[in-house]
């Protein structure tokens, strides 16, 4: 395998509702800035790639707006993929291990104020048995959550995950919720969609993020430090949310498995987990014990740009291995409903 | 326009609806169609596998190994509910108007659990491994709105 490393990574501020901003706007600087920092040309980037998803402006082929943003002239090599950021990553991985090319630029965005995302993310699913009852975004977490719970958890775990998340976020100047919530006024609000409080859930977010991925010795000559991936590896469970055991993520601990992140002891985790107790699943589908600090961003429950929310838990962990904080990190990224598909990549420091 | 120099104020920001529809027509094909088609006759079929599995709503294929199914099987109406959330304020587009729970229920006979609603008066009657059955609307056109609701089965012996 070709050695590939992020060099840069650049993310915008997440908000509730970027009024006087489109989605090209958002993106100009980020792409910008992940470009000035690489230390990569502009017009030797040999690969660019967007994550994002249509159905959030309801505009179909919204994605080609977004190339205003890179500067698709003269022509460049392009693709696009309709899912999260980190598969975009994952197929720019892919392209650079063919050998023809070193740098690809990845990038994705998200207006989730557009309308309503809960429902909008409903219209998503199987069209026959599950889109025409609108089971939003939100009840579909609630009824994992319940799973969760039903498996021997309890409320309180819960409380303590989410008040640890916010103390994270609270540092972090890129997340939309940076209030400290403590378990004991957690636990006194009440539910929105039982069992989930308010704080279970994710804000509604807008954002966008970039990374610039180099590799082999290309890479070692842009910084004396690096964030290469040592494995990456993305896995889907079935198709029915009734065939699944929802208290549980066997994709995730397929791909962790695959990609060497249950055999490493890292330093950080970072894991897209829009609900609670998604993140409780997800750690325990990668092992990942109380030595690991997990999601020091504050994590997709403080802020989560959809579509870019999973590609910023990898740029999030590259950037603290880039800055010296960490040497080795697990990322993960997620889409669909119930954690229905996986992404988990590790990272390590070095030139 | 703006005052403030360059500064977009709120009136200056043009909003315009855009209702999101995507008006695809699809096939329903042997097995979703025959799983429908049963719907409008008040009654519920699943897929078996070839391991002996029933999986219910149907798929064509066995979702863990990807084999074809060996037919579709009747399966209970009534069954139990293996996770919920209780809706305390439903919006427009939810099945029902007044507060309700969401479910996944494992019909007797199958082996997997469909996604479907349950009136309920207050989320208190609906808990996990209770028992429900299905309220199936009077007129029905092979939708898998032809099922109303789910409602709580009395117990037979208390």
């Amino acid at each position: 395998m070709r050695e590939v490393a992020v060099v840069s990574f650049a993310q915008s501020k997440s908000v509730r509702r970027a009024d006087d901003q489109n989605e090209v706007e958002m993106l100009m600087p980020v792409v910008s800035q992940a470009i000035a920092n690489s230390g990569v040309p502009r017009k030797e980037i040999g690969f660019t790639i967007s994550g994002s998803c249509d159905y959030l402006g309801g505009v179909p082929f919204a994605f080609v707006s977004g190339l205003d943003a890179v500067g698709a002239w003269p022509p460049i090599t392009e693709s696009h993929v309709e899912m999260d950021g980190a598969w975009a990553l994952y197929e720019a991985w892919v392209r650079l291990q063919h050998g023809d090319i070193d740098s690809a630029l990845v990038y994705s965005f998200g207006k989730s104020s557009l309308g309503d995302i809960s429902q909008v993310l409903s219209q998503q699913l199987d069209p026959y048995y599950l889109a025409p009852l609108w089971p939003d975004s939100v009840s579909l977490g609630a009824i994992q959550t319940r799973s969760w719970l039903d498996s021997g958890h309890s409320e309180k775990e819960l409380a303590q995950l989410v008040s640890r998340n916010r103390q994270f976020a609270s540092t972090n100047e890129h997340s939309q919720i940076t209030k400290l919530i403590d378990p004991e006024t957690y636990l006194a609000k009440p539910y929105i969609i039982e069992p989930l409080r308010i704080d279970d859930c994710p804000p509604v977010s807008d954002g966008a993020c970039a990374l610039v991925l180099v590799a082999g010795d290309r890479a070692k000559a842009c910084s004396t430090r690096l964030a290469w991936i040592k494995g990456i590896d993305h896995r889907s469970e079935p198709h029915s949310l009734g065939v699944r055991d929802l208290s549980i993520s066997v994709s995730t601990k397929q791909a962790g498995k695959n990609c060497g992140a249950l055999d490493i002891r890292a330093d950080i985790c970072e894991l897209h987990a829009p609900f609670s107790a998604q993140q409780a699943i997800l750690e325990e589908a990668l092992g990942i014990d109380e030595s690991v600090i997990v999601n020091p961003s504050g994590g997709a429950l403080c802020a989560n740009p959809v579509m870019a929310a999973g590609l910023i838990r990898i740029g999030e962990a590259a950037s603290r291995i880039i800055n010296g904080e960490a040497n080795c990190a697990i990322a993960h990224a997620t889409a669909g409903p119930c954690l229905q598909q996986n992404l988990v990549c590790v990272l390590e420091g070095g030139n | 326009m703006s005052k403030e120099g360059n500064n977009l104020s709120e009136v200056d920001i043009l909003e315009a609806p855009n209702i999101l529809e995507y008006p695809y027509s699809r096939s329903t094909g042997p097995v979703i169609g025959e799983f429908m088609t049963k719907l409008r006759d008040g009654k519920i079929v699943g897929a078996r596998t070839k391991s002996g599995k029933v999986i219910v709503p149907p798929t064509e294929y066995d979702p863990f190994t990807s084999e074809d199914i060996d037919g579709l099987v009747p399966v209970s109406t009534s069954g139990v509910i293996t996770s919920w959330a209780w809706v305390v304020s439903p919006s427009e587009k939810h099945p029902l108007s007044e507060p309700f729970a969401w479910a996944l229920i494992k019909l007797d006979g199958a082996d997997s659990s469909m996604l479907h609603c349950v009136r309920a008066p207050s989320s208190t009657s609906v808990a996990t491994g209770k028992r429900v059955k299905a309220k199936f609307r009077s007129q029905r056109e092979g939708h898998i709105k032809d099922i109303e609701f789910f409602e709580i089965e009395e117990a037979a012996n208390g």
